[in-house]
């Protein structure tokens, strides 16, 4: 049984990188996740780990040396947000393309402009495509207990794949919750001996990363790296299990909530599914059939799994914290081509909510809640894609 | 059956070998061709410095003919040549000519 404790999703995200003490650390400050980073600065300077800290001058750079120090041979780890993980964009690919397991909390905010430092998921959504493992977590707990197994998922042999863990900036970031650590020796048992695979350090087999490759087999690579998603889903799943002996708490792929009986739900990503599933309650307290589906692994995406979940439903509102301007949101989409695959399809509608930190209220839900009631019953949308919590 | 080629190729594009650049020949990229007039050379060894692909052959401290296996052409040896007194010991001709 571990501590139990009173900290932020920072902190306990900077203790999960205590525990697991990473070779290198290699990191730009940028808030809200400055504050992560700072915190393990310290574990460093005071002697509390091993890991060697690289200051770098932009985030740019931070990955570079993340994708360096991996490739060498190293446990390696960063954290950012927002713009500093735009500015890690093209970097992001070649960790991924390298199949380099580095892990990296991602403390969702917004993206300029117009200037925003508040939480939404427009910066970890841009990076979807980068060929990374995406986390997501509700609560502080959730972004600790992820941060640990992350390391394992991303570092199993058959995988070797980069992972984003990604919170709520402040929301969960700079919240005080009440959260279960697991014991030191725990953590390190669990996470394991780093195993190196091809590092650079080993000048008896010299090697080399990141080749030019052209028309003859760039295509049969990214096949590869395709293959090497559709195995992610198991790992998770094995991984969550043995998380599940050590600690008693339960992860999937997605997290149903009140779902198996439901009409209709609300599909719904990290800290907003908590006040969801206070005004699902309400509205089952009510006699209305409502229910939640709050997806954990975005990427690689659990098509087939969620499908099944969602096909007894009438009605599904998707709610989205960023937005794909000029297309809809990204959950929603994905959603629809899990949606796809039933034959009796429910009806999908997407609200966008949230943006740079806008609160996400019970009277949105409820809202919510009361056009899927309507369109169960009618069977009749109006609007597919719509903006809540708009100010008049 | 043979495994299809993306299931052997190694993963992340990380090439096991070591120098296999050699393996990759760049000559039959040339458009111009270095020419090498020995008499005009003062083995001050500017184009083997120079070469950006490692085309000047030098054997016991002393050039000799180019590799042309590797040589792209571009000129930089021919260029930075000093030759004797204003005759240059690298000229650039075209390739077929």
């Amino acid at each position: 049984m571990g501590k139990i404790v009173a900290v932020t999703g920072n902190e306990a995200v900077a203790e999960a990188l205590r525990q697991i003490n990473p070779d290198v650390c290699a990191a730009y400050p940028i808030t809200p996740a400055t504050d992560l980073m700072q915190r393990f600065a310290s574990f460093i300077s005071d002697g509390k780990v091993d890991t060697e800290m690289v200051l770098v001058e932009s985030e740019h750079s931070a990955m570079s040396a993340c994708i360096g120090a991996s490739a060498a041979g190293g446990r390696v780890a960063t954290a950012t947000s927002s713009q500093g993980l735009a500015l890690m964009w093209e970097m992001l690919f070649i960790a991924a393309g390298d199949r380099l397991p580095i892990v990296m909390p991602v403390v969702n905010r917004a993206l300029s402009a117009p200037l925003n430092i508040h939480g939404d998921h427009s910066d970890s959504m841009g990076a979807r495509d980068s060929g990374w493992i995406q986390l997501y977590s509700e609560t502080a707990q959730e972004a600790y207990d992820n941060a640990v197994q992350a390391f394992r998922i991303a570092e199993h042999l058959d995988i070797r794949l980069p992972a984003m863990v990604c919170m709520d900036g402040f929301i969960v970031s700079h919240s005080i919750e009440r959260v279960e650590y697991i014991e030191d020796a725990d953590v390190k048992n669990f996470v394991g001996e780093y195993k190196q695979v091809n590092p650079l350090l080993d000048l008896d087999n010299p090697k080399s990363y990141g080749p030019l490759i052209l028309t003859d087999r760039y295509h049969e690579y990214k096949r590869a790296q395709h293959e090497v998603m559709t195995k992610v889903k198991n790992v998770v799943l094995e991984v969550a299990a043995d998380f599940e002996k050590m600690t008693g708490r339960k992860y999937g792929l997605f997290e149903t909530y009140r779902l198996d009986d439901a009409e209709i739900a609300i599909v719904i990503l990290n800290s907003a599914a908590g006040t969801t599933k206070d005004t699902i309650d309400e509205y089952r307290d009510k006699g209305i059939k409502a229910g939640l589906l709050k997806p954990r692994m975005f990427r690689p995406f659990p098509y087939e799994e969620i499908a099944e979940a969602l096909k007894h439903l009438k009605a599904i509102a998707v709610l989205d914290r960023a937005d794909s301007f000029g297309g809809y949101g990204p959950l929603f989409s994905e959603i629809c081509g899990a949606v796809m695959s039933i034959d009796k399809k429910p009806a999908v509608i997407n609200k966008i909510y949230g943006l740079g930190g806008r609160d996400y209220l019970p009277d949105q839900a409820e809202k919510v809640l009361d056009e899927l009631t309507g369109i169960a019953n009618t069977g009749k949308v109006n609007i597919i894609k719509e903006y809540i919590g708009v100010r008049e | 059956m043979k495994e299809p080629l993306w299931k052997r190729l190694p993963a992340g594009s990380v090439i096991l070998e070591a120098g296999s650049a050699a393996k990759f020949k760049t000559g039959s990229w040339r458009s111009m061709r270095p020419k090498w007039i020995e008499e005009n050379c003062i083995q001050c060894l500017f184009c083997w410095i120079y070469c950006p692909d490692m085309s000047v052959t030098v054997k016991d401290g002393k050039r000799g003919e180019f590799n042309f296996d590797y040589c792209k052409g571009c000129g930089i040896c021919a260029l930075e040549c000093p030759g004797k007194k204003g005759n240059k010991a690298i000229v650039m001709e075209e390739e077929g000519k």
